[in-house]
């Protein structure tokens, strides 16, 4: 009874945390003016990296797809925590008794919704863009959706492991994407299996990140109080 | 002395007083004697392999600090673990020694591999998944060593490192499973040392390997743990001279 009334406690904080950075996101407008630009940017970059006319961008649409994810993402998750670092916002959450877990999956939660405004984005950009025909629909969607909720449990948890930090600038990156490699390796190949038209062979990599995202959801769930107390 | 430093000689009184002691100097010897042991035998007496020839012989320290490089990395994990449940200054040393000591076995690993490639498959990297999930597990205690040595409060430093270093194993678990099947989808894997026979005087000097490179591993990790311990004790009886400065000043005045 007491553990339901603990979990009741840290979806409401939970909620409200998300509510907070969606609205701040809403009106500060970052995302829509710097992030979502620069994830467009990255997919054009590629086209001059990569010639356009060999049909190289169509065949590494995958990999390019998620590799702009991952460099837009990390900036918007910067950015979750970066909000909380100035006036003193950090102490007033500390103080303000809501659950650090669910300060933690609220903190998720936004990062994993402005993720997936991101990937839809980006996913229209490379099917226009890179000439990329969209197939194989349930596994791409699955894998969206698994991805994202493992990059956002991952991405938090280490945002707010360098966050207040001077450094956490560099900190981050350098902490999170070779942690995130098994996502990208993931997500890429089940990308691979649905456009390939073979999606049998994605699935146990919605498996393997489905598990990725479990184990730093109970992570961050678990060390957020800790990592909340000093800082 | 005054009240604050109490506390301090207290906690040193259950931790090392110098880098040296008696019985790792013993080690220290015995360690020697084995690699000489592992160079007789490795470089001399154990003969060159039929198909890959001389190259064969960085096999008898590599194996042995890749195995070891996980080791460090389960020390770092249980330190950690300990630390962030018992608030145990010493378990926590022992995990930065731990990653440190990891971080130095891992990089040995990968250049002897290197090493090793060159001759045996004609380039120094291929995208094999051992060779891969080690290399992401190199970067991995990088970031668990850039955490550590944060220009923060050692509490800050502490935790931070120890949240990553609890996430080390899973980690390594993850990154090798996702590695595997990437390679396993399109190609077998490259190399099995398992499928290599080996035997007589090749078998020997590995065992050997693995004895003097594990006792390699205990002496760096005992006084990597030594200089952090003292490390951190200077620190702290720095404040507490420093506040006793200061209260002096306060007394003059």
């Amino acid at each position: 009874m007491k553990a339901r009334v603990a979990v009741m406690v840290m979806l409401s904080d939970a909620w409200l945390i998300a509510r907070k950075d969606l609205k701040l996101e809403i009106r500060s407008r970052v995302a829509i003016n710097q992030v979502i630009p620069f994830a467009l940017l990255v997919l054009v970059l590629f086209a001059f990296a990569l010639d356009p006319d060999r049909g190289l961008l169509e065949k590494a649409t995958p990999g390019l797809y998620w590799i702009a994810v991952l460099f837009s993402g990390l900036l918007a998750m910067q950015r979750a925590f970066s909000l909380e670092a100035a006036d003193g916002v950090t102490d007033a959450l500390r103080l303000s008794g809501l659950s650090p877990s669910g300060i933690y999956l609220g903190k998720t939660l936004s990062v994993a919704a402005q993720l997936l405004v991101l990937e839809v984005l980006l996913g229209v950009g490379v099917a226009v863009l890179y000439g990329t025909s969209i197939t194989g629909w349930l596994l791409l969607m699955a894998t969206i959706v698994v991805a994202t909720a493992a990059i956002s449990t991952a991405g938090t948890l280490f945002g707010v492991v360098a966050a207040g930090l001077r450094v956490r600038e560099t900190l981050l990156p350098l902490l999170l994407l070779p942690v995130l490699a098994p996502v990208l390796i993931g997500a890429t190949r089940a990308f691979e299996a649905a456009l390939s038209g073979t999606p049998s062979e994605g699935w146990p990599w919605v498996g393997l990140m489905s598990v990725f995202a479990a184990v730093y959801a109970v992570a961050g769930i678990l060390g957020f109080g800790p990592l909340m107390e000093e800082s | 002395m005054t009240t604050e430093t109490v506390g301090s000689v207290e906690a040193s009184a259950s931790g090392p007083t110098s880098t040296g002691s008696r019985a790792t100097m013993v080690l220290g010897i015995v360690t020697l004697i084995a690699l000489a042991v592992l160079v007789l035998f490795g470089l001399i007496l154990s003969p060159a392999d039929e198909s890959q020839g001389d190259s064969v012989r960085i096999m008898y320290v590599h194996v042995p600090s890749a195995t070891l490089s996980y080791v460090g990395c389960f020390l770092t994990a249980i330190g950690s673990a300990v630390y962030l449940w018992r608030k145990s200054q010493w378990w926590e040393l022992v995990a930065y020694a731990g990653a440190e000591v990891a971080a130095l076995f891992t990089a040995f690993t990968l250049i002897t591999g290197m090493l090793w490639g060159r001759p045996t498959w004609g380039v120094f990297w291929v995208w094999d998944a051992r060779l891969t999930s080690e290399a992401l597990l190199m970067l991995l205690l990088l970031g668990y060593l850039a955490v550590r040595r944060l220009a923060a409060d050692y509490d800050v430093r502490a935790k931070r490192a120890a949240i990553i270093g609890l996430l080390l194993v899973p980690n390594v678990i993850i990154v090798r499973q996702s590695v595997q099947w990437w390679r396993t989808l399109h190609q077998t894997p490259t190399l099995s040392l398992s499928g290599a026979e080996i035997q007589g005087l090749m078998l020997f000097s590995l065992f050997t390997g693995f004895i003097a490179i594990t006792l390699v591993f205990i002496w760096m990790v005992i006084h990597r743990f030594r200089v952090a311990w003292l490390e951190e004790q200077l620190e702290a009886e720095g404040l507490d001279t420093a506040i006793a400065e200061r209260r002096a000043e306060g007394v003059i005045s």
